[in-house]
């Protein structure tokens, strides 16, 4: 994935390289570690932290209860304060922070660490750690948490002087924004919290091992442009490095001046409306017939911060044979990880996307233009034959895809549609219309079940004028629902939709096709037969507002009185049919020419070509 | 597999080594050898990393350890172009018998004596992999009875040095 290069958001937030024209507020000034932190926090533009307090970390709450810029929200579980910074982030752009105490709060936070880490959010997590002389003697919540996370963070530290305190703070911030971005750990001693020390905001950044390239290789762009303007059947392969990179305009401008057809990775929905001609949904496993179908019968795939992940290509050795590759990645080690690249190209997204530009233009200036009739027409075919679609359930029961598809219908492309893992994850991605960037929020590449409650509190701290809706599932809901209360709390009103198949549908889809229908432990009981627990009285309990709706006529109905509803959490149970699929499917380690459209149904090349 | 020896400037900080060691672990690359120590920079220390890969992993594996913060460079020192060297500390028994014998292989490996016991020798030899392999080879009869093997390190030919333009602009 590429690179944020927010020009605009360093206008609001002094980034940590550059350090404001003012300075800090009394740089030189004695105070404590915990102070230095806080005021750290404060210097970087810090404004919402998402925590729980526990020993090693009660240093850092007392000054952090007087600031005036920075709100913390306490969470009920560290896990949702984690995924809670990364809604944050992918809502804004901005480094979300989360805080834990030593011990199990610190390993607490390990999956959202790891998520963050898998779909590139800028986040900084903070948390306390025994004091310096306890450190290594297996004292009381004592967890090597640097030692842990060390696999699955951009980079961590542990602060044992309290001197480093505003440098680090400062290089975690940089490191977690800038280039790929991803999680950054700092994991600070007690004794280094409470010791007193000078602050001094550090005048420049030295991290002699860290210059992410920004500016692509004017050749490398020049090939490609040739290729892109040569190619007869190309594709653009749209992953989520481009709405890291705020280049979701661009990226329309070469759509427009190319005419190339677009898919766009369950991380990048929204990279290109979908209401854009040239969209052919999404790939992978459960793309549109039209996007798997064009990547796999293409001769150029240009890929824009997208990674070849095994749920886009299927068995890596049978994608796209006749395909010449051109990837573009702010991250060197993802070019040619998994597809051998043709025409490799390091560099921000934004910036590569401007560069083709130009380079296409002088192109067509020279008089050559790729021809794309022909393809065209077969990519046309594909999509009208094979759209996106699905059963209708056994009368009087609700399909999930349409309540999925109302909900994204009635409350509209401004809002911000976040999802757990799931079923539901992947019927969100293909019925709602995604029109914007940073509007989708979901658990891409480590599959995080329960990522939709407290992820969608994070959005909607961060832009409380912004409907956000988590599409949820049963099982996800189950997970991480506690955050409830934190919402209601600090007045985060969140809309819940749960489609509640009561299973663990996904699980139990696998179950059906290539297990016999054996569906072993994936039965949830949250509707079907009993109803445990009934999360209409749940929420009741947690001050939010239940809805339940189990009737295919009150559909739109509940989703209307939801979106009534703007001062209290809401939480809707949709009581869905259980056996619903998600198709098209490529199942796991099969070949993407082996899509199905429905169960043992593919798709009739040969009348199509 | 083919041996690759990756030269590594890191930043002189704890856990690095740690950083270095975890990554070529949990992307599946095999260490051969790894040997750690300062430079002419105090605040830079340099690792010799002999890895078993083919080139198109070893290519992976330089990009990602590009990736860690502390990691200022990296360069491959291709055998012809640059000197290789271990170092062996080796007990090998020696009686009167047969001590003459071992020390003639001493002198034609130009390997030192550096301890003596009434029925053992300790010796030190430095040297390319090859030519460590050889006098192994050849102390062998002998009887080995302990052997200490340092990583390999390696240094590029040449007037030019890994970290002069690095640390220029750092």
């Amino acid at each position: 994935m590429s690179g944020s290069r927010t020009a605009n958001e360093t206008a609001r937030t002094p980034s940590a390289g550059q350090p404001t024209a003012s300075g800090p507020r009394a740089t030189g000034e004695t105070m404590t570690g915990a102070q230095s932190l806080v005021r750290s926090l404060e210097t970087l533009g810090v404004d919402t932290v998402f925590g729980i307090p526990g020993g090693a970390v009660l240093p850092l709450y007392d000054p952090l209860m007087d600031s005036p810029s920075v709100r913390h929200i306490l969470v009920r579980h560290e896990q949702g304060a984690g995924h809670a910074a990364e809604g944050y982030a992918q809502a804004t752009g901005r480094p979300g922070v989360c805080i834990a105490t030593s011990g199990p709060g610190a390993t607490n936070l390990v999956t959202p660490i790891a998520d963050a880490y898998m779909d590139s959010v800028p986040m900084v997590a903070i948390t306390g750690q025994v004091a310096t002389p306890l450190i290594g003697t297996d004292g009381f919540q004592e967890a090597d948490i640097s030692g842990i996370t060390l696999p699955i963070t951009k980079h961590n530290y542990l602060v044992t002087d309290p001197a480093d305190i505003p440098r680090v703070l400062a290089e975690a911030f940089h490191i977690a924004g800038t280039g790929r971005p991803g999680p950054v750990l700092v994991d600070v001693a007690k004794d280094a919290l409470q010791a007193n020390t000078i602050f001094h905001w550090p005048a420049k950044l030295d991290l002699p091992g860290y210059r992410p390239v920004s500016r692509p290789h004017g050749k490398q762009i020049r090939e490609a442009a040739r290729l892109m303007v040569t190619s007869r059947s190309p594709v653009l392969y749209v992953g989520g490095g481009v709405i890291r990179a705020r280049a979701a305009q661009v990226l329309r401008k070469l759509v427009d001046l190319t005419g190339i057809p677009v898919v766009t990775t369950l991380t990048a929905r929204g990279a290109l409306p979908d209401s854009h001609p040239a969209h052919l949904g999404m790939p992978g496993m459960h793309g549109t017939v039209a996007a798997v179908t064009a990547l796999q019968k293409s001769d150029l795939i240009v890929s824009l911060g997208a990674r070849f992940d095994d749920r886009v290509t299927g068995k890596l050795n049978t994608f796209a044979p006749h395909a010449v590759v051109v990837h573009a990645d702010i991250d060197p080690a993802e070019i040619s990880k998994n597809r051998t690249a043709d025409v490799p190209i390091v560099g921000d997204c934004k910036d590569v996307i401007i560069e083709l530009i130009n380079a296409v233009e002088s192109e067509h200036v020279a008089g050559r233009k790729a021809d794309l009739e022909r393809w065209w027409t077969q990519v046309g075919s594909w999509r009208t034959t094979y759209p996106l679609g699905y059963s209708e359930p056994p009368a009087g029961e609700i399909a999930p895809q349409h309540v999925i598809e109302r909900i994204g219908e009635i409350s509209g492309p401004e809002s911000i549609f976040v999802s757990g893992v799931g079923q539901h994850q992947m019927w969100s991605s293909q019925f709602i219309r995604h029109e914007r960037p940073n509007a989708w929020i979901t658990s891409g590449g480590l599959g995080t079940m329960g990522f939709g409650v407290p992820a969608a509190m994070g959005a909607k701290a961060a832009q409380p004028d912004r409907t956000v809706w988590t599409i949820d599932g049963d099982g996800c809901f189950q997970m991480t629902n506690q955050e409830l209360a934190t919402c209601v709390i600090n007045n985060i009103p969140i809309k819940v939709a749960v489609i509640n198949n009561s299973s663990l549908g996904m699980v139990r889809q696998w179950q059906t096709l290539f297990y016999e229908q054996r569906y072993s432990n994936t039965d949830l009981h949250t509707s079907v037969g009993n109803r445990i627990p009934d999360f209409v009285r749940l929420a009741e309990a947690y001050g939010c507002v239940g809805l339940r709706c189990e009737k295919p006529q009150d559909v739109d109905a509940t989703i209307e009185k939801a979106m009534s509803i703007d001062d209290t959490p809401v939480v809707v149970d949709f009581v869905v049919h259980r056996d619903a699929m998600v198709w098209p499917m490529v199942p796991a380690g099969v070949s993407n020419d082996n899509i199905q459209i429905a169960r043992d149904m593919t798709p009739d090349w040969d009348r199509d070509l | 597999m083919s041996k690759h020896t990756l030269s590594v400037l890191v930043e002189n900080r704890p856990g690095v080594l740690t950083r270095v060691a975890g990554l070529f672990a949990r992307r599946g690359f095999n260490i051969h050898s790894l040997a750690v120590g300062p430079t002419e920079h105090p605040d830079v220390s340099r690792m010799t990393v002999v890895v078993d890969v083919e080139e198109l992993p070893l290519e992976q594996v330089t990009k990602q350890l590009n990736k860690l913060i502390n990691v200022i460079k990296i360069v491959e020192l291709e055998p012809p172009a640059s000197v290789q060297r271990e170092l062996l500390l080796v007990k090998v028994k020696a009686d009167l018998q047969n001590r003459s014998q071992v020390m003639e292989a001493v002198g034609l490996f130009r390997a030192k004596v550096v301890d003596v016991a009434p029925d053992a020798l300790t010796i030190e030899v430095t040297g390319n992999p090859e030519k460590l392999e050889a006098f192994l080879k050849v102390m062998d009869p002998f009887g080995i009875r302990e052997l200490v093997q340092s990583g390999l390190v390696g240094i590029g030919r040449g007037n030019r040095s890994m970290a002069e333009r690095e640390l220029r602009s750092a």
